[in-house]
């Protein structure tokens, strides 16, 4: 027969069996009880829930940062769940910490493959993203001479 | 190759073949990149998107991938065709609904798929039937290092490949394999094996991908973890331990069935029955019905049809198939109609 939670009545999912000072204790447990004890047993949850608790969560008191390459603010992510930029990764290091970790089994360092070119470093990169930013605003003010130069750099750097 | 000459046959993935392909329908890799030195999609501008379509496209067609490669622009094609390309799996639901510049790479036999602008600039896939993943992972990683000579993808030393949702950063690598479980569903277990799934930190989908519901006794097992562990590490968790175990309980609960086969047996023999003389019949019911007779028939119950045929029929039945193999446009009562008409032919007796 099933077990009922101690606490509440619910039907029981969680059995645990502690032993203190030599003493047995059953415990029987529905799964927000359990949760509620710190026993965590939702180890799970699914990829669009988690991004969905987190951007649900309030975050009024933080003063916004926002990337200076995109331009991005991480209101805006919290909003779309979706980053605008590679530089986000280092403009809201802090604040993507905790999402990471939960989505991610508390990884944060990745240790899997690495593309083979060499010269594909950060630095270049971040420089291109700034380079394609600058382009469209320059297009966007109709300064076709700056626009064109941009463009010869971007084109440079990405033949390098 | 054209699309159209996509629906004379199915693909690789449904040849109901490969390892422990009585459990095991198909196996998935997928890879996600972008360009390194590009905004991610939602931030381009419509200029950039259009950019990374032409240059990505480009390279998909030439880098010498797959032999016939041939490239179908989402954005331009109609929605029949849209629609057949997510029951073929080639595409995602989310880049059939997209309003971007967008397309899709694919090789002859569907093996590999190359989607460009859904969430991020280059997902790559290969899918194939029954247990292959570890051939399914080389032949992306032989694509990925092809594209990698031609193409920068962001990466970080830390976070590795950047992708546009966090939860994908890392390998950007997602494994999915798609379990028929009948025999676990009958016997009510399937339960437990949803709560196993999740305490493994994994994934259970419906056929189509993320937001889909599980009908039909299949089940999508995907890795939720894509940062932290290694490609090989993700691909040995299945191989080694999820999957097998999974194979092992259905066939368990399928041999326990066995010992009193009428129960299997009748409902076996009668969804054919119905399959083999319904007048109208809705994709949902389909789909119960061929899950029961492919049941039966890797069972030894049911002798007169073949896996491959059940597998076809599934796809063939479905709502943009139906209408592409019947070469007319056609509603829900329409196309159930048409569907039984087609299922009685394919399963005739004589």
């Amino acid at each position: 027969m099933k077990k009922q939670c101690d606490k509440c009545g619910k039907p029981a999912s969680v059995y645990l069996t502690e032993i203190v000072g030599g003493e047995k204790i059953e415990k029987h447990l529905c799964e927000d009880c359990a949760c509620a004890e710190g026993i965590t047993i939702k180890a799970n949850v699914p990829i669009s829930q988690l991004l969905e608790d987190f951007i649900l969560q309030s975050g009024e008191d933080e003063p916004e940062s926002k990337c200076d390459v995109c331009g991005l603010t991480f209101s805006e992510f919290r909003q779309s769940g979706r980053l605008g930029c590679p530089n986000d990764y280092d403009a809201f290091a802090k604040e993507l910490q905790p999402l990471l970790e939960r989505a991610q089994e508390g990884a944060s360092q990745h240790i899997g493959k690495v593309p083979h070119r060499a010269d594909s470093s950060q630095k270049r990169q971040t420089a291109m993203l700034r380079l394609r930013a600058q382009l469209k605003d320059a297009i966007a003010a109709e300064d076709y001479e700056r626009a064109a130069v941009l463009r010869d750099q971007i084109r440079e750097l990405e033949n390098t | 190759m054209r699309l159209a000459d996509l629906t004379e046959r199915a693909g690789e993935w449904l040849r109901g073949a490969g390892p422990m392909h009585d459990v095991v329908i198909s196996s998935r890799v997928r890879l996600a990149r972008n360009l390194a030195g590009m905004p991610f999609l939602g931030r381009c501008t419509a200029q950039q998107q259009r950019e990374i379509e032409e240059r990505i496209s480009r390279e998909a067609l030439t880098a010498e991938i797959a032999a016939d490669m041939f490239y179908v622009d989402v954005a331009a094609a109609g929605e029949l065709d849209r629609q057949l390309l997510v029951e073929r799996h080639l595409i995602s639901r989310q880049h059939a609904q997209g309003d971007q510049p967008r397309g899709v790479a694919v090789s002859k036999d569907e093996t590999l798929a190359i989607m460009v602008n859904e969430e991020d600039h280059v997902r790559m896939q290969s899918l194939r039937s029954g247990l292959q993943l570890r051939e399914a992972f080389a032949d992306l990683t032989r694509i990925d290092d092809r594209l990698e000579t031609r193409l920068d993808f962001a990466f970080h030393s830390r976070y590795g490949y950047l992708t546009a949702c966090p939860t994908n950063v890392g390998t950007g690598m997602r494994v999915s394999v798609m379990l028929h479980l009948p025999a676990l569903k009958m016997t009510g277990q399937i339960d437990k094996v949803f709560r196993a799934v999740r305490d493994m930190r994994m994934e259970v989908r419906g056929l189509h991908g993320e937001g889909t519901e599980a009908t039909g006794d299949f089940f999508q097992i995907s890795n939720q973890t894509t940062l932290g562990k290694s490609e090989e590490q993700i691909l040995e968790e299945f191989l080694d331990r999820t999957i097998p175990n999974f194979v092992d309980y259905e066939r368990r609960a399928r041999e326990a069935l066995l010992r009193r086969p009428v129960a299997v047996d009748d409902k076996a023999h009668r969804a054919m029955a119905i399959l083999r003389s319904a007048r109208r019949i809705g994709s949902e019911e389909t789909m119960y019905l061929l899950s029961m007779v492919r049941l039966g028939a890797n069972m030894g119950r049911l002798k007169d049809v073949s896996i491959k045929t059940v597998n076809e029929l599934f796809l063939m039945t479905q709502p943009a198939h139906l209408q592409r193999v019947l070469q007319r446009e056609m509603d829900a009562p329409q196309r159930a109609e048409a569907r039984a008409a087609y299922m009685r032919k394919r399963l005739s007796l004589n």
